[in-house]
């Protein structure tokens, strides 16, 4: 080991001294060549081999320094110029000496590690195994997101076919098969000469050569032109369209204002202009002006009933402005509404129908003056008379009124900002309905009464004659009197079987019009009900316990729903036949029998209808929801035979049962409806809603049509008893690829690559975190 | 379950179909009455009563005016139609001047149509809108298709229309034979048959089979057509009905005791003995069902098809001796005598609707095919027509002479009543509406006293049982022209009708399915859904349809302070109750309007009104 050591150090030791000796030889060189020419070249092959020899040597090869002297005048005497043709130029002196020195990358490199911070713990496995999903999560999903539209498609196709290659139906067009056919026939000859000479297509019949010719028409270059010259144009549009939308959207008041004004001065100074040049014209435009004016007059603008004018209104009370700008409104809609010609008379009406008014009735209309600027000549002359009208009604309806006060203060005690205006309206309004109720009223009793009438006076039943006298009379009694039968309480309740007698028919109206106060006070509905018939109905006890079990129904629906009345359904009138042929066995004393037994069956009959309506009242009591009474007696107080348990406990533990629904047969008082539910059909009905709907009806309508063959044609009941799905049997049915649906194979093998690595790419911000890790 | 004959499919044209009155009208002139004296735009011809049997053809004047209506109302169409705009060339390069199919008038189709499309759904997940869209246009192709292929319904009505001013209740029997063809003439027939007495009747469904029953046990099921006796016997007992059941292969006669079952030989089958004392039958033929009415006052429902007895309801209401049926609803109709007509379904124990028509009892009942009117007769010699389409209130009421002991509805709405030895036929004006009782259509007079009535199904004729024996009267247009070759054909062979009971049979409705509105068969029982969501509350303990109260998100940056939460909570509250509000201010606003509707304006509102104050 030492040997070997010793002898490469010594190796090492005599080429460092051959490596010595060469420049000394290089130094000396020139001399000798100045000495001897004659030596010098095979001094310099001599040089060169020893080179030669030092570079075979691999490890100390280096590149030696080669004297490169062109000049071949080398003394030592002076110094030759040759060879120094061009000047030095100053720029070469200001560069660096040295190039570049090789320590700059080094430098670099110590700055950059100098320039790193502490490094980064590695994020935890699991963390990356994080991110790896989400990626590939997010990945996978945005490859799969693009099967969705084909997934909705087949869900809701109305049949599937599978296997789903299908092979293309391949029906190359007539016009092709035709092509290559030839007329070989004379027929054939003929016929196709005929089409010829007709120029009707014959090997591609579609279309003549006048309808190709006709195509042709329009050459490239105008269809160029045209398509520049729309585009231009379409682009203008666009533009002016989006500047006036500019435009429209600028908010400032002042800027409409000023360009209002600016579009008036304009109008007005082009009328002048027009009216120097073209008076007829002028004319026209005039007229136009005045028929705008007029359209303005019938239609409801500048009434102060738009949405505008109504939110001012509310705001008038308060804001200054929003007065003005109604009042504005208001001298804007006088001003259109008065007429041209006759404007001082109406001027002077107006202003005497107001002192008139004053007089009369002064506090409505200073109410309205105060509260309305511009008045309506017509709604000043009206009011007086209007107002009296009221003060008449006064009277009769002395209740509705503060009724109908107390409402409307009510709502304004709830909105306190509603305008005086409002109010005012809603003052009017409430009259007009009063004034119409009580004419109503007024109106409907006679003429109720004069029906009842009518039809009692053609009943040839004495009973019912009897009852049409007392009709009569009811009829001259005065009103006051059947508002105390309908009566304050309970104590009417009590007095109630007595006065059915007294006047049987006028409960059988209940579509009478009553002012809602009448049927209010009224608590109990079962008066007019016509059921309570008068002759045969036990008095007393049964009566009044049906009277009182019966809960009050809302007075309002049975107004709504007239009640028809049973005796007269029954009774009424009708027209006999005169027929033709009348039974043989009838007809001697055909009139007389007939007479006979009609008073024997109307006698029958109203035990009938008692039955009947009997009937009724039972199956209504049996269908209502029974309330549940959990009292239990002597619990928590004293018990034993006799006692009651307190009316208070007897409150808390009544569960009532809630309302039903109101029966089908209400208003039909010669019918009973089983209001019971058939559970034996109610266990074939569908019990479930299915997935995307979400109401019954909706649902409902989906399956109202049938869709059995008794119901439809053969090919609709074909098309809607179509399956689903059609499978071709014995053939492999493979899942979906995406060459099936028109997407390139691509996405499949995609789909497959991510899944089985998913990371694969990452999106940025996962790059750099990764990176980060794995530098590490 | 409607049994509405079905407009499509029925092939064979009938050649034996009573044709008395025909002109060159075609069905959807029906408008037209055929009492309407004088209306006839053609002149009188010479003989006294215009009663022509339906020529060959139709005549002349009436054929280019309706094809030329016809070709232009097509025209008209075809501009709005060009739907499919691409013209499909031919060979030639011509074109088809009609593309695509015929158009069908909207009306035609709207007969057909099922789903109220008035009613919207507006706010539903775009899921339950497609569903929705895709049932609708559904409903349209059938119902279009379904109005395309009445085309196929080749025949038309008969009617009897009289000259000007002529009472067609004067046309009598032997005139209306003297006019109409030998065919037809032949179905007008009388049995002589005093010795077995009054005597019920029956029809088959096909009204090809007439079977007859005399009270004093005289039982004979005959092809009435051809008149070839199938068998003829003697039960040696009172018979009080008589019926077919669903072929004419069998026979359901109610004897003194008990209900015997015969076939077409006049074998007895059965004797249903817990059938007993049986005044009326009725068939329910899409049920298999033989509704019995016996004097103890039950009303029994014999499952024919298995033999077993469904239900038997106690009517309580006495001897039972007035039913019928609906055919629209199977529901059967028992009329008492206290003037009641109570309706029964065998799935309820109560009747389903208990209407009080008459002072006196009720004699007879009859329902219309489609199950719209009810005629009741009482014993205050009246006679009423009902509404049964939820009212049950009488539209016309009429009192006679002597009061009707039988009434029958023919297919197309006529009415005719028996009193005593007088039969009175009542038509309506046009198809749906009920029959006016003003003026009688028809009248005849018999050789005894009525005991049964009935119109036989797809032929002209009134099939009358009486004292004296039988009557086959002709009652031009009371049948319906069109019959459904798989469903009631008169012609089938016997195979045919062996196939046809297999498919009936497996077509078999079940019984608890008669209900009143057969429609609602087709509706959710919303009852039952609310307890199973009900129950699956309380299952689950909480709703989980609800809507989940809003929870604020927690946001970052100290913008989410308690203060701040409360503040975003609240915000949402008030948007709900704001939505709330406006919808009750619509809800309100629409009952307002609704009211304003409702209000009867007396007189029209003059333009001065306004200033009225």
């Amino acid at each position: 080991m030492s040997a070997t050591r010793a002898s490469k150090s010594l190796l090492a030791l005599s080429q460092q001294e051959e490596l010595e000796d060469l420049p000394k030889e290089d130094d000396d060189d020139p001399l000798n060549t100045s000495e001897d020419e004659g030596n010098s070249d095979g001094e310099r092959k001599h040089q060169k081999f020893l080179e030669a020899i030092v570079s075979l040597d691999g490890k100390n090869r280096r590149k030696l320094a080669e004297r490169s002297e062109a000049s071949l005048k080398v003394s030592e005497f002076n110094v030759s110029s040759e060879g120094s043709g061009e000047k030095l130029v100053l720029s070469d002196l200001l560069g660096p000496g040295k190039a570049s020195s090789s320590l700059s990358s080094v430098k670099k490199q110590l700055n950059r590690v100098k320039a790193k911070k502490t490094v980064e713990l590695p994020l935890h496995k699991e963390e990356i195994a994080r991110i790896h999903r989400e990626v590939a999560f997010n990945k996978t999903s945005q490859t799969l997101s693009k099967w969705d539209p084909i997934v909705v498609k087949n869900r809701q196709a109305e049949q599937l076919v599978f296997p789903l290659n299908k092979e293309p139906a391949a029906f190359a067009p007539i016009e092709h098969t035709l092509s290559g056919w030839k007329a070989r026939t004379p027929l054939e000859q003929e016929v196709f000469n005929l089409l010829n000479k007709n120029k009707q297509p014959v090997t591609d019949p579609l279309l003549t050569p006048m309808e190709k010719a006709s195509l042709k028409a329009m050459s490239l270059e105008e269809a160029k032109m045209r398509r520049a010259e729309l585009q231009r144009a379409r682009a203008l549009q666009s533009y002016y369209e989006a500047k006036a939308r500019r435009e429209k959207k600028i908010k400032s008041k002042k800027y409409h204002k000023v360009l209002k004004k600016e579009k008036a001065k304009k109008t007005l100074k082009d009328f002048e202009v027009l009216q120097k040049v073209d008076p007829a014209a002028a004319l026209e435009e005039l007229e136009k002006i005045e028929t705008a004016r007029m359209m303005e007059r019938m239609s409801l603008k500048h009434q102060n009933s738009g949405k505008w004018a109504k939110s001012k209104a509310i705001m008038a009370k308060y804001d200054l402005e929003a007065r003005q700008a109604m009042q504005e409104q208001l001298a804007k809609n006088k001003e259109l509404t008065q007429k041209l010609q006759a404007t001082s008379e109406s001027e002077e009406e107006k202003g005497n129908s107001e002192e008139e008014g004053e007089v009369l009735v002064p506090d409505v209309v200073n109410e309205i003056q105060m509260n309305g600027d511009g008045p309506n000549p017509w709604m000043l002359r009206s009011r007086p008379s209007d107002t009296r009208k009221i003060e008449v009604q006064k009277e009769p309806e002395h209740l509705p009124e503060p009724v109908a006060n107390e409402a409307s203060e009510s709502e304004e005690e709830e909105r306190p900002v509603a305008g005086e205006e409002e109010t005012l309206l809603k003052e009017f309004e409430e009259r007009r309905q009063l004034r119409k109720k009580s004419e109503l009223s007024q109106d409907a009793e006679p003429a109720n009464i004069r029906e009842t009438k009518d039809s009692s006076s053609q009943e040839m039943l004495s009973e019912l004659k009897s009852l049409s006298q007392k009709l009569s009379r009811a009829d001259q009694q005065p009103r006051k009197q059947k508002v105390r039968s309908v009566g304050p309480g309970p104590q009417g309740q009590r007095e109630e079987p007595a006065e059915e007698e007294e006047e049987p028919m006028l409960f059988q109206r209940p579509e009478r019009v009553q002012t809602i106060e009448e049927v209010e006070e009224l608590g109990r509905d079962e008066s007019l009900q016509p059921m309570e018939l008068p002759s045969h109905v036990p008095e007393g006890q049964p009566l009044e316990r049906n009277t009182s079990d019966q809960p009050s129904t809302p007075k309002g629906k049975k107004r709504k729903e007239p009640m028809i009345d049973l005796q007269s359904l029954l009774t009424a009138k009708s027209s006999s036949v005169k027929s033709l042929a009348i039974p043989t066995a009838v007809q001697e004393d055909e009139e007389e029998r007939a007479q006979k037994q009609m008073i024997n069956e109307a006698f029958a009959g109203d035990d009938v209808i008692q039955e009947f309506l009997k009937e009724k009242r039972v199956a209504v009591e049996a269908s209502k929801p029974k309330a549940v009474d959990l009292t239990l007696p002597g619990w928590g107080e004293w018990g034993g035979v006799g006692l009651k348990p307190s009316a208070r406990k007897r409150r808390r533990f009544l569960i009532r049962a809630p309302k039903g629904p109101p029966r089908k047969d209400r208003s039909l008082p010669n019918v009973i409806i089983n209001e019971e539910r058939n559970i034996h059909a109610a266990a074939h009905q569908v019990q479930v809603l299915p997935y995307p709907f979400t109401h019954h009806h909706q649902y409902e309508r989906t399956i109202q049509t049938p869709i059995g063959s008794t119901w439809n044609t053969q090919r609709a009941f074909q098309k809607l008893t179509t399956p689903k799905v059609v499978t071709k049997p014995g053939h492999i049915i493979k899942p979906i690829k995406a060459e099936d649906v028109g997407y390139r194979s691509s996405s499949r093998s995609d789909l497959s690559v991510v899944q089985r690595n998913p990371p694969k790419r990452l999106t940025s911000h996962h790059k750099e975190q990764l990176k980060k890790n794995s530098a590490h | 379950m409607e049994t509405a004959p079905k407009p499509g499919k029925n092939v064979p044209p009938k050649k034996n179909k009573l044709k008395t009155k025909k002109k060159p009208r075609r069905y959807w002139e029906d408008v037209a009455t055929p009492t309407a004296a004088g209306t006839s735009p053609e002149p009188p011809p010479n003989k006294k009563r215009k009663r022509e049997v339906r020529p060959e053809r139709p005549k002349n004047t009436r054929i280019p005016k309706k094809s030329w209506n016809s070709k232009k109302r097509q025209v008209q169409r075809k501009s709005r139609e060009h739907r499919n705009p691409a013209p499909q060339g031919t060979l030639s390069g011509a074109q088809d001047p009609f593309p695509g199919p015929a158009p069908i008038p909207v009306e035609a189709a709207r007969k057909f149509r099922r789903i109220d499309k008035s009613k919207k759904f507006p706010d539903c997940k775009p899921q339950t809108q497609s569903r929705l869209e895709v049932a609708e246009a559904e409903e349209e192709v059938v119902s279009v298709k379904a109005a395309r292929s009445e085309l196929l319904l080749a025949e038309e009505p008969g009617f009897l229309e009289g000259e000007d001013g002529e009472d067609t209740a004067k046309i009598r029997q032997a005139d209306i034979v003297e006019a109409v063809d030998i065919a037809s003439a032949a179905k007008h027939f009388d049995l002589n048959l005093r010795q077995f007495g009054p005597y019920r009747l029956n029809y088959s469904r096909t009204g090809r089979h007439l079977t007859l029953g005399g009270r004093r046990g005289h039982v004979a099921a005959l092809d009435w057509i051809t008149k070839k006796l199938m068998c003829e016997i003697n039960v040696m007992e009172a018979v009080r009905d008589i019926r077919f059941l669903h072929s004419e292969a069998l026979l359901a006669v109610a004897q003194n005791r008990w209900l015997h079952i015969y076939d077409n030989q006049g074998i007895e089958l059965h004797c249903i003995r817990r059938c007993d004392r049986i005044t009326r039958l009725e068939f329910l033929p899409f049920h298999f069902l033989l509704a019995t009415a016996s004097e103890t006052g039950f009303l029994t429902y014999l499952d024919v098809s298995v033999g077993k007895i469904v239900t038997a309801l106690n009517a309580r209401a006495g001897r039972l001796d007035v039913m019928t049926q609906n055919p629209y609803n199977a529901v059967i109709h028992l009329g008492h005598s206290n003037g009641t007509v109570s309706l029964w379904s065998p799935a309820m124990k109560e009747p389903l609707v208990k209407i009080l028509c008459h002072r006196g009892g009720v004699r007879s009942v009859a329902v219309d095919s489609t199950g719209t009117y009810m005629a009741t007769s009482g014993l205050d010699h009246q006679i009423k027509i009902f509404d049964l389409r939820g009212t049950f209130q009488p539209l016309s009421t009429r009192t006679l002479p002597q009061g009707a002991g039988h009434l029958a509805f023919s297919q197309r709405g006529l009415l005719a009543a028996g009193m005593g030895d007088v039969i009175n036929i009542w038509a309506g004006q046009g198809k749906a509406s009920p029959p006016s009782l003003e003026q009688p259509y028809l009248t005849h007079h018999l050789s005894g006293n009525v005991h049964g009535l009935q119109f036989c199904p797809f032929e002209d004729v009134l099939g009358v049982g009486h004292s004296g024996g039988f009557t086959s009267m002709l009652v031009p247009g009371a049948a319906e022209p069109n019959f459904d070759g798989l469903e009631s054909n008169p012609y089938r062979s016997k195979k045919q009708r062996q196939e046809w009971e297999v498919k009936a049979l497996l077509e078999k409705v079940p019984a608890e399915l008669i209900c009143l509105d057969p429609r609602a068969l087709a509706e959710v029982d919303v009852i039952s859904l609310e307890q199973q969501k009900k129950e699956r509350i309380e299952r689950l303990g909480y709703d989980p349809k609800a809507k989940v109260p809003f929870q604020p998100k927690p946001k970052q940056k100290g913008r989410s302070s308690t203060a701040s939460l409360v503040k975003r909570k609240r915000k949402v509250m008030d948007e709900e109750h704001r939505d709330k509000v406006r919808q009750n201010l619509k809800q309100q606003q629409r009952q307002q309007q609704k009211q304003d509707k409702d209000k009867p304006t007396g007189a029209r509102p003059s333009a001065l009104d306004r200033f009225v104050r």
